[in-house]
């Protein structure tokens, strides 16, 4: 058999840090980075006879999340332990939720590669504590402990095994990652381990009624380390149950300098939590009241702008739907839009050449490091002639090298367009004389000699001759 | 005059009028441990120079009236598993030896707030788990009434101080009975206050959903003083209630008539000892005399109690001592090579044998597997456990019972048996498990002159009641005019 006839299976657990301004349990900052153990208290380092006291916001963020993803919230919840030891846990238990969640049976819609709609159905979301870090052979052969993201708080978002390629992965992450942004519960930077994901990865025959026993990555952090990791672990899949082998149930670590996974040390040899409820928490009661405030103040979601954006601006579908998926590539796109007014201009900007860096550099929309107003500056310059798009990719360039004002940038390296007739006439007449074969060629009615001479022309202004006032020109020359 | 001998309330009638001063009253409990500490060995640390200082400091605060707290200069004793900061704070255990707390206990910024004076740590079974205080790692606290005699547990320590007069008063915890039976046995009056009362924050946890810190005393007046002192909501301890502020010493109003006291049959039935049913009964015919109507009536889930607290009670300590692991503070062990043998080694050697019973048992029952079976079921049960005091409430204001169904028994001859161990707490747990307040009071002697208690048990936040009721009882037989503990027999 071959690897077409069989069919992935995956769901999604998603860790998102919440992006409150205290811990879930105690008031310490949830700041990334600080010197070790700078952002703790005797609360979140677990010392003998302190109790946690739940952030309210916390529950907050987690609703707001559940409403963005179609879930049912829960009237009655509560905390629960999960009971385990590991240095870099303070208590040995994770205050998490087990039996009770805030929010369950919700769904986000993606489309998949084929431009189907799918609803990718969410079993459960939960609040918990995020753990410590440990620093290896930092100082001789020990480890540290850092406490400062213990007790960060976290929503876990659970996916059902509905999504069956590593695309939809993506794509799905992607959604909820936006949707994230969008309602402003986390900052979802993935390079700072704020948004990080299990992938439950399990192969069957296509066709088949039964999942695959499944192998679980932990702790993904980029889209493109997620996509390779699925197509490595089911071909491997594929490849055991080919060669007649059985897949194990295992907790994997994806290795992204190899490219191979590989299975991880379990935390302990059996692998029992022995959840249950946090006697030093009371439950979390929600009324009605609560949950409607809530839902009254969502903010925009990235379906409603995207049908904005389609209607307000004119723009295309495609680019709506790309436009959005980020919030911070929408929202550059609207503050730039305020300032030049030329929406469609923008959007192409930010779809082709700077997605383009991005995608070169696997930088998130986020890590763009110029402004909308530098952007907007950019675009008007075009718009004004004084620079052409030849000249604009360059900018666009240097904006991510070394970002400021384009019309500085364009003084400095000296890009301006040539738009001075009598300039355009020099070039005109010293491409001519160069190139008498070429105006032969035109007058035999050899198009292509026209965009040669042009090319030529540019080639002698680096670029920055106005193209438009060069082909009348060469026309109105060759035509004489 | 013997200060050491006077209640706090007297102790602050004497200020008041000038009789006596702050520095002599450390200074004379000071004294009192010098002579004394040797036979009862209640402390793990003692603080007696500081005190002397501080009290000092504070007399003269307040002789320039900067401090105006009823209580200022009053000292005190503290169960060793109360965080204060600056002293250690061991637990009786191995594990936390050197342990010294970067933070207060809330009940201990409490005292603070009103100048109360801490005189050292007091002695306990580890980590609060056992019933003689024989399982402290550190040492054995004797009995003042009978010096081979254990003072009971966990809160030994506490009650041993209050009665041997090194302290004027305690704080104990008490998870299944831990200040009620140690009170008892050594003649003392201690009270578990309703779940919720009492901050549990800086209280070092054995049981979350069943600890709660309260007062050891010499009469009851004095647990209403020290209960207006630590009692209110907590916002670091969300168990915590936040209720209207009571004047409990208000509530002690010397009169029972026509209150309704319940006697469960099933406390007096087999394996309480005869003298003990002999003095619980007279104190019944008091109640009667003293005008309250006292009936007979059934409470058929204290079968099920002790099992229901020891499940409960084991599970939660199993994940609470959790994070004793050896790796931010506490014992680590010498003996290690990789990660798993800090974990295994470290709590191999600094927890006692009490310890471990207990965390092995509640590890056990919350595994999968076997969840459902213990700590579901207790879980359940606990729920009925309150019906059942509830419909028993609808009919009584006070339930009566004995404390222990035994008066304190040898050093030695329970701590090798851990299920006849077990069994002391018989009389104390079901209380904890509904989470309702009771009180130990002293209600007469044995033939061997050994002290006999007596519980009432109130409704959530019925403290008042059965502080009232219990008040009433005192000054009618006046047991501390009559008893005094002895010394008698020796160190061995």
């Amino acid at each position: 058999m071959a690897r077409e006839d069989y069919e992935i299976v995956m769901g999604l657990e998603v860790h998102a840090e919440l992006s409150t301004k205290t811990k879930i349990f105690c008031s310490c900052p949830t700041e990334f980075g600080g010197d070790p153990n700078t952002h703790t208290c005797p609360i979140c380092m677990a010392m003998p006879g302190t109790l946690p006291v739940l952030n309210e916001k916390v529950v907050e963020y987690a609703v707001k999340a559940g409403l963005a993803t179609n879930c049912e919230i829960s009237r009655n919840s509560k905390n629960d332990r999960k009971n385990y030891f590991y240095p870099d846990l303070p208590k040995s238990y994770q205050i998490s939720q087990f039996d009770k969640p805030i929010c369950e049976h919700g769904y986000v819609e993606i489309e998949s590669e084929n431009g189907e709609k799918r609803k990718i159905r969410l079993t459960r979301i939960h609040i918990e504590e995020d753990a410590g870090k440990l620093n290896h052979n930092e100082f001789g052969g020990g480890s540290l402990v850092d406490l400062n993201r213990a007790g960060v708080p976290l929503i876990e978002i659970v996916s059902e095994p509905d999504l069956r390629s590593a695309k939809e992965a993506e794509e799905y992450l992607r959604k909820l990652k936006s949707i994230l942004e969008y309602i402003e519960v986390s900052d979802c930077k993935m390079q700072e381990g704020s948004l990080r994901a299990d992938v439950n990865v399990s192969v069957r025959k296509k066709g088949a009624l039964e999942y695959g026993t499944r192998a679980e990555m932990k702790n993904m952090n980029s889209f493109r380390s997620i996509v390779r990791a699925i197509e490595y672990e089911a071909d491997r899949q594929i490849e055991v149950i080919e060669d007649g082998g059985k897949i194990e149930q295992e907790t994997l670590r994806w290795d992204d300098v190899s490219g191979r996974t590989f299975s991880m040390r379990d935390k302990e040899d059996a692998q029992d939590y022995r959840y249950f409820p946090d006697p030093d928490l009371v439950a979390i009661r929600l009324s009605e009241e609560y949950i409607e405030d809530i839902r009254k103040n969502l903010p925009e979601l990235p379906e409603s702008r995207k049908a904005r954006y389609i209607g307000e601006y004119g723009l295309s579908e495609k680019d709506s739907n790309l436009l959005t998926a980020s919030k911070y590539l929408s929202n550059l796109f609207e503050a730039a839009e305020t300032i030049c007014k030329n929406a469609k201009a923008v959007a192409n900007w930010l779809l082709s050449d700077i997605s383009k860096i991005l995608n070169e550099r696997e930088m998130e929309p986020d890590q763009i490091p110029f402004t909308a107003e530098q952007l907007a500056k950019m675009i008007s310059l075009i718009d004004k002639g004084t620079i052409s798009s030849a000249i604009a990719k360059k900018v666009v360039e240097e904006l991510f090298e070394n970002p400021k004002d384009p019309e500085e940038i364009i003084k400095e390296k000296g890009w301006i367009q040539i738009s001075d007739e009598g300039a355009i006439k020099e070039v005109v007449e010293k491409i001519l004389q160069a190139n008498p074969q070429s105006i032969a060629d035109f007058k035999a009615g050899k198009d292509k000699a026209l965009r040669f001479l042009v090319g030529q022309a540019m080639k002698e202004t680096k670029g920055k001759a106005n193209p438009q006032m060069l082909n009348k020109m060469f026309l109105e020359e060759l035509n004489k | 005059m013997d200060i050491t001998k006077l209640t706090v309330h007297e102790l602050k009638e004497k200020l008041n009028n000038k009789e006596i001063t702050i520095s002599e009253i450390t200074k004379a409990y000071a004294d009192r441990i010098k002579e004394k500490e040797p036979d009862v060995q209640a402390f793990i640390t003692t603080l007696c120079d500081e005190a002397i200082t501080e009290a000092k400091q504070i007399e003269d605060k307040v002789n320039n009236k900067e401090i105006e707290e009823e209580y200022a200069g009053i000292p005190i004793g503290i169960k060793d598993n109360m965080c204060t900061k600056g002293i250690k704070t061991t637990c009786a255990s191995k594990m936390l030896e050197n342990f010294v707390s970067p933070y207060d206990a809330t009940v201990i910024e409490k005292l603070k707030e009103e100048h109360i004076i801490t005189l050292g740590k007091l002695n306990m079974d580890e980590f609060a788990m056992g019933a003689s205080t024989e399982y402290s790692a550190f040492k054995k606290t004797r009995n003042p009434w009978n010096l081979n005699t254990v003072p009971g547990g966990s809160s030994g320590g506490s009650a041993a101080a209050v009665a041997a007069e090194l302290v004027p008063w305690a704080l104990g915890s008490d998870t299944g009975g831990s200040i009620r039976q140690p009170a008892a046995f050594c003649g003392v009056v201690g009270l578990k206050p309703t779940y919720g009362l009492i901050s549990r924050y800086g209280l070092v946890a054995f049981a979350s959903s069943l600890d709660q810190i309260g007062p050891i005393t010499k009469d009851v007046k004095d647990s209403a003083i020290l209960l207006n002192i630590i009692a209110g909501y907590d916002k670091k301890d969300t168990t915590s209630e936040k209720r209207e502020k009571v004047d409990y010493v208000q509530a002690l109003k010397n009169d029972v008539k026509g209150m309704k006291i319940g006697i469960p049959k099933e406390y007096f039935g087999e394996g309480i000892n005869k003298e003990v049913k002999a003095k619980l009964e007279e104190a019944i015919e008091k109640y009667k005399e003293l005008g309250a109507i006292v009936e007979e009536c059934s409470l058929d889930i204290a079968d099920y109690a002790l099992a229901t607290y020891y499940i409960i009670a084991c599970a939660e300590a199993s994940s609470n001592l959790g994070r004793f692991d050896g790796i931010r503070y506490g014992y680590r062990t010498q003996n290690y090579t990789n990660l798993k043998e800090i974990y295994k080694n470290s709590r191999s050697e600094a927890f006692g044998e009490e310890v471990k019973r207990r965390i092995i048992l509640g590890t056990y029952v919350l595994s999968s597997g076997y969840y459902d079976a213990y700590y579901k079921r207790a879980q359940q049960v606990r729920t009925l456990v309150r019906q059942k005091f509830d419909e028993v409430f609808e009919k009584y204001d006070v339930l009566l019972t004995p404390t222990s169904p035994t008066v304190a028994f040898e050093i030695g001859t329970k701590s090798s048996n851990p299920l006849e161990m077990y069994l002391a707490d018989i009389c104390t747990v079901s209380l904890n498990i509904a989470g309702l307040p009771g009180i130990s009071i002293p209600c007469g002697v044995d033939s061997n002159n050994m002290p006999i208690g007596m519980q009432l048990i109130g409704q959530r936040f019925g403290e008042e009641t059965i502080l009232n009721a219990a008040y009433t009882y005192e000054q009618a037989i006046k047991f501390r005019e009559n008893h005094k503990p002895e010394f008698k027999g020796g160190a061995c």
